[in-house]
């Protein structure tokens, strides 16, 4: 066992990078999917024995090809990291065991197999970065995850996927270019790489404007990769127009995961190294936060398209978390952590009942989903335990995350007081989105043509429900989430 | 001059600029993938410029010659990999703006906002 283990950082990475290739050449019908979605679960059960190393405490390094860190490239495991591993893993393997007729639907058979193996690309990407302990190989991965992800969202079957997927590329190649001006600029100045070799070094060279100056192109170029408003323009027909799994799988996990590079660079790298780094990253992002959580929050409740009031709520979600990391404090770090768990269950919940609501109908309106939950009451069902987990009802995951982030920004004395209120009447606003749609679907009267209505496949169902129970258990035992944040924030804040 | 004396950052600066620019202003699609590849071919400039010493050469060690000025290999090494990644954007980008004019019988971005519009 303890042989394997310590190659599991590696291959997390590997496998599904080289069955990509693979992937890509089962042309028999059905073949691609099975593969794929083995090495997707694969990929779980390898995050889930790391996570296992991690909540005692542990941290798993590997060095590629046996060259020691510095001069060779790490990889590095811990507990924020198994954290991130085990929302991306996971949310892909619920993605592609449910998915397998949602995406009949919308891709053709022949390009499917490409399809997989894009779907594969984009997952060894996302883990790649998660392990990785370089900081120009965050940024090769980053492009490996976003170029397939681009492909992806390519796929949807509304023409309007290409603009918009046009504008996701060029903004997000910015924002990458942006991050590898920073990594420039801080080798320059450092000679070195590696995360822990940079912690150790940029303190002698930390006044320097050439350190301040890749500072703010790696805090920009990420948060334009996370979609931390008002860099977010990308993210909302980005995420309509994809094919529906493929939402589920990138909202779940895509933008957090450069907003997890953004915070173990600010906070692991530059925090205990540059002269009130602290202030300036917390007084930069926290008014963003806000303006983010309120702004988005009131053009979902204005928006009619299901998928895009979802991508909207996204943008809220992703301002939650940046208030919390931009409290710079372990309380504030540890309910981000937790939310960027809670948040994937909840949204994968919420886009996987969406893709079940496709089938039937082939636009989904406020208007269009009239009536539909006498039709189908467990596709619906899921979509209301997922909303009410979103809004945050105790018992909810979506109510821990919130309790946290409240009880971390009470502590702030006077601007703790705006912070609750924010997050209280953002959290309205979020009643009203969601209620918004389960009044239409629930309280509506059915249109005419309604004979096409019926409940999504049976996998899919399985897996909205899957998603939705999850986010009940982890709303009444949230230890595991817990513990790993907890651990992440300390991490991050030094003080392991 | 020590304005002009590190004249590459200039250079770098003003490619960069001028990517971006073309970028943002430009609203042919084709342009914008022009601009983006000027804007991360600046980069590469940034990268491939530090590594290099006056005098400076190849890092290879050779019996009889004794210890020489060599440059960092390791920048170029690492802007061959974002070469390729920029590459691959470009191409995919192009790709994307082949299906546009498909689709839309335009690469104009105006264009086809008004013909989503309707």
């Amino acid at each position: 066992m303890n042989e394997i283990e310590q190659h599991l950082p590696a291959l997390q990475v590997v496998v599904p990078m080289l069955s990509a290739a693979v992937v890509m050449l089962l042309k028999p019908r059905g073949l691609a999917w099975a593969a794929s979605t083995a090495v997707s679960l694969f990929a779980f059960a390898i995050a889930i024995s790391m996570t296992l190393v991690t909540l005692d405490g542990g941290t798993l390094q590997y060095f590629m090809g046996g060259w020691q860190a510095p001069y060779g490239i790490e990889l590095r495991v811990d507990a924020l990291s198994t954290l991130m591993l085990l929302v991306v893993t996971g949310a892909s393997s619920v993605a592609l065991v449910a998915g397998s007729h949602s995406i009949d639907s919308q891709i053709e058979v022949e390009r499917q197999p490409l399809f997989y193996a894009a779907w594969l690309l984009v997952l060894a990407g996302l883990c790649g970065i998660l392990v990785s302990a370089d900081a120009f190989n965050i940024f090769v991965f980053m492009e490996v995850s976003s170029l397939a992800s681009y492909v992806l969202i390519a796929g949807g079957p509304d023409r309007r996927a290409l603009p918009s997927v046009f504008k996701y590329l060029v903004m997000g190649t910015v924002g990458a270019t942006f991050y590898l001006i920073g990594i420039g600029l801080i080798y320059l100045m450092t000679g070195t790489l590696n995360l822990a070799d940079l912690e150790s070094r940029i303190h002698e060279v930390s006044d320097l404007r050439p350190v301040l100056i890749a500072a703010g192109f790696i805090t920009i170029g990420l948060a334009l990769k996370g979609a931390v408003f008002p860099l977010h323009m990308w993210l909302p027909n980005a995420y309509t127009f994809a094919p529906n799994i493929v939402t589920v799988f990138l909202a779940a996990c895509a933008t957090k995961v450069a907003i997890y590079v953004l915070l173990r660079f600010d906070f692991f790298v530059l925090q205990s190294n540059l002269a009130g780094h602290d202030l300036q990253f917390g007084y930069f992002l926290m008014p963003l936060a806000i303006l983010g959580i309120l702004i988005a929050s009131v053009t979902a409740m204005f928006e009619s398209n299901l998928k895009r009031l979802l991508a909207w709520s996204s943008v809220a979600q992703i301002g939650y978390i940046i208030l919390g990391a931009s409290l710079v404090t372990e309380a504030g770090l540890t309910a981000s952590f937790v939310h960027i768990f809670n948040h994937a269950l909840a949204k994968g919940a919420l886009f996987l009942t969406l893709a079940g609501i496709g089938f039937s109908l082939s636009r989904m309106t406020i208007d269009s989903v009239a009536g539909i939950a006498s039709r189908m009451p467990w596709t619906m069902g899921a979509f209301l335990v997922g909303g009410a987990s979103l809004v945050g009802i105790p018992g909810t995951a979506g109510f821990i995350s919130k309790w946290y982030l409240i009880s971390a920004v009470a502590s702030e004395g006077g601007i703790g007081i705006l912070l609750i209120a924010t997050i209280l009447i953002s959290s309205l606003m979020a009643a009203v989105y969601i209620w918004r749609v389960i009044e239409s679907a629930y309280f509506g009267t059915l249109s005419n043509d309604s004979s096409q209505l019926r409940e999504a496949p049976l996998p899919l169902l399985l897996g909205a429900w899957t998603a939705a129970l999850a986010n009940i258990y982890f709303g009444l035992s949230p230890d595991v989430p817990l513990d790993l944040a907890q651990a992440a924030a300390n991490i991050l804040l030094g003080n392991l | 001059m020590e304005l002009f004396g590190l004249y590459h950052y200039w250079v770098f600066a003003m490619l960069l600029m001028i990517g971006f620019y073309a970028l943002i202003t430009k609203l042919n699609l084709i342009k914008k993938l022009l601009g983006l590849s000027i804007f991360q071919a600046a980069v590469f400039l940034l990268y491939i410029t530090m590594g290099k010493i006056e005098g400076g050469t190849a890092p290879i060690f050779l019996e009889g010659i004794g210890e020489q000025l060599y440059s960092n290999p390791l920048p170029q090494v690492l802007i061959l990999t974002a070469i390729v990644v920029g590459i691959s954007t470009t191409a995919l980008g192009l790709g994307i703006v082949v299906r546009i004019k498909e689709e839309y019988d335009t690469v104009e971005e105006h264009q086809i906002q008004e013909i989503d519009l309707l």
